[in-house]
């Protein structure tokens, strides 16, 4: 039983940080991936290339990076001050905010895809039928855009759940607050508590194996409607 | 084509390991003792010809790989259990493990004067207090054992933040996200800036960090020739320098 709880707190918080940082990507994301999809500017591919960066990057980079910016000689040490603290490392704010950038390629690249798949066509439809272009958005493109987004949605919570460099250089390993998934595994294997280990590490190989079967049926009913 | 490709990769690899004169040996050491340990690997191999290739990190992390077939052959560990576990459970040789150095802990902060190390506690004008996993790492049990000889442990709880190992916690205080953290004085040695206190050494167990032969390095010259001149002169100096004792 004291084993479960032990357990249960890193699998709640990893819960909450992956629903946490999906949310706000979806809002943060699907703005971006409307504008990549859609604008004719010479240097969007720039922009998207930045985006796609924590994709190659190796975590250690975004860890090293975060923990300057999150410190207090960085914004995020600015920002934690406004309410009195010094650091945004170790906390549960610091992680959903390291993981939407390291998330973020994940969310963006299957929702620029969906929109740009759309074509002009159902837009300017749109327009004729005398839809504002922002009417145009709620109506037409996102709804034909959301598997697209469900896509995505589920990739960026995946890949939080699956995050672990970043977090383990920013986070400090706090139960109730930074100590996640996938820290704790690595908790439990340093220290040889292998029923523990082998419960969660388990638990998230079923997780992983129902997130990539659910994103290919999600494909191919999204092939089945375009087609 | 990719057959080809595969060959040269071997080709290369193969050259990259060509046995050489002299010997090799693959040695994990404690995190706390990573800058004596590249000194006296520095001198080993100017004097001996043989190379010691050093792995960083915490103890307990090394000891979960060493049960599980790493490919070390010595191992410098932070504490004296490991070690002797090792043996116990045949990874070791048995009567190879000696103490090659009894860490000191300190608390250490660029932000807050810790000259006082314990008043420092005591007043807690800290946010984050880093220390290194009390787990994996002995100088992270050091430090929870002196906190609770204090009688600070249970006040000072929530503000702990842990490092994987003691490399990570000083990090943690270097770059200032925590304002005070325990780190092992070894560290500090050549540091500029900030306070440190030594922990007094009776608010802990001594940290005996002992070195033990592994298997794998039973048969190989350069692995007990690094043992030796670990227990050298030489290697005494360097060990005191940094602020170790010796037996």
């Amino acid at each position: 039983m004291d084993a479960f709880a032990h357990i249960w707190g890193p699998v709640r918080l990893t819960i909450e940080l992956a629903g946490l940082t999906t949310l706000a990507l979806l809002f943060v994301a699907t703005p971006l991936a409307w504008w990549l999809a859609r604008s004719r500017v010479w240097w969007k591919e720039t922009a998207a290339t930045v985006v796609s960066l924590p994709m190659v990057l190796p975590p250690t980079v975004l860890g090293f990076y975060l923990l300057i910016a999150l410190g207090p000689s960085g914004p995020g040490g600015f920002i934690a001050g406004l309410w009195g603290a010094r650091t945004l490392a170790f906390t549960f704010t610091g992680l959903v905010i390291a993981s939407i950038i390291s998330s973020m390629p994940f969310v963006v690249q299957p929702i620029r895809n969906a929109f740009a798949a759309i074509g002009d066509r159902p837009l300017e439809v749109a327009a004729t039928l005398r839809a504002s272009p922002t009417r145009a958005f709620w109506t037409v493109a996102l709804p034909l855009a959301s598997p697209g987004l469900l896509t995505g949605a589920v990739l960026g919570f995946a890949h939080t759940v699956g995050e672990f460099g970043v977090i383990l250089m920013i986070g400090g390993n706090i139960p109730g607050r930074t100590r996640v998934l996938s820290t704790a595994i690595f908790d439990y294997v340093e220290t040889m508590q292998w029923r523990e280990a082998n419960i969660l590490a388990g638990g998230m190989v079923a997780f992983a194996f129902a997130v990539i079967l659910s994103m290919m049926l999600i494909e191919k009913r999204f092939a089945r409607m375009r087609g | 084509m990719r057959f080809r490709l595969l060959v040269a990769a071997l080709g290369f690899l193969g050259a990259l390991s060509a046995p050489a004169i002299a010997g090799q040996t693959n040695v994990a050491v404690a995190a706390n003792f990573t800058e004596p340990a590249k000194e006296i690997a520095a001198l080993f191999k100017q004097k001996t010809g043989h190379e010691a290739i050093l792995s960083f990190g915490a103890s307990g992390a090394f000891f979960t790989q060493i049960t599980h077939d790493a490919p070390f052959q010595v191992f410098l560990s932070a504490d004296r259990e490991r070690p002797t576990m090792a043996v116990e459970q045949g990874f070791a040789e048995r009567g190879t493990q000696f103490t090659y150095a009894i860490g000191k802990l300190a608390l250490w902060s660029r932000v807050v004067d810790v000259t006082d190390g314990e008043q420092a506690l005591k007043a807690g004008n800290f946010l984050k207090l880093a220390i290194a996993n009390p787990a994996a790492a002995p100088y992270g049990a050091a430090a929870v054992e002196a906190l609770k000889a204090l009688d600070l442990y249970d006040a000072l709880r929530p503000k702990i933040v842990q490092g994987s190992n003691i490399a990570q916690a000083f990090q943690f205080v270097d770059t200032r996200n925590a304002e005070v953290g325990f780190v092992a004085l070894a560290q500090l040695h050549g540091v500029s800036g900030g306070t440190q206190w030594l922990v007094p050494a009776k608010l802990h167990s001594p940290i005996r960090q002992d070195a033990v032969l592994l298997k794998k390095g039973a048969e190989n010259e350069a692995s007990k020739a690094f043992l030796e001149f670990l227990k050298g002169l030489e290697s005494r100096e360097i060990i005191e320098r940094f602020g170790y004792t010796l037996e």
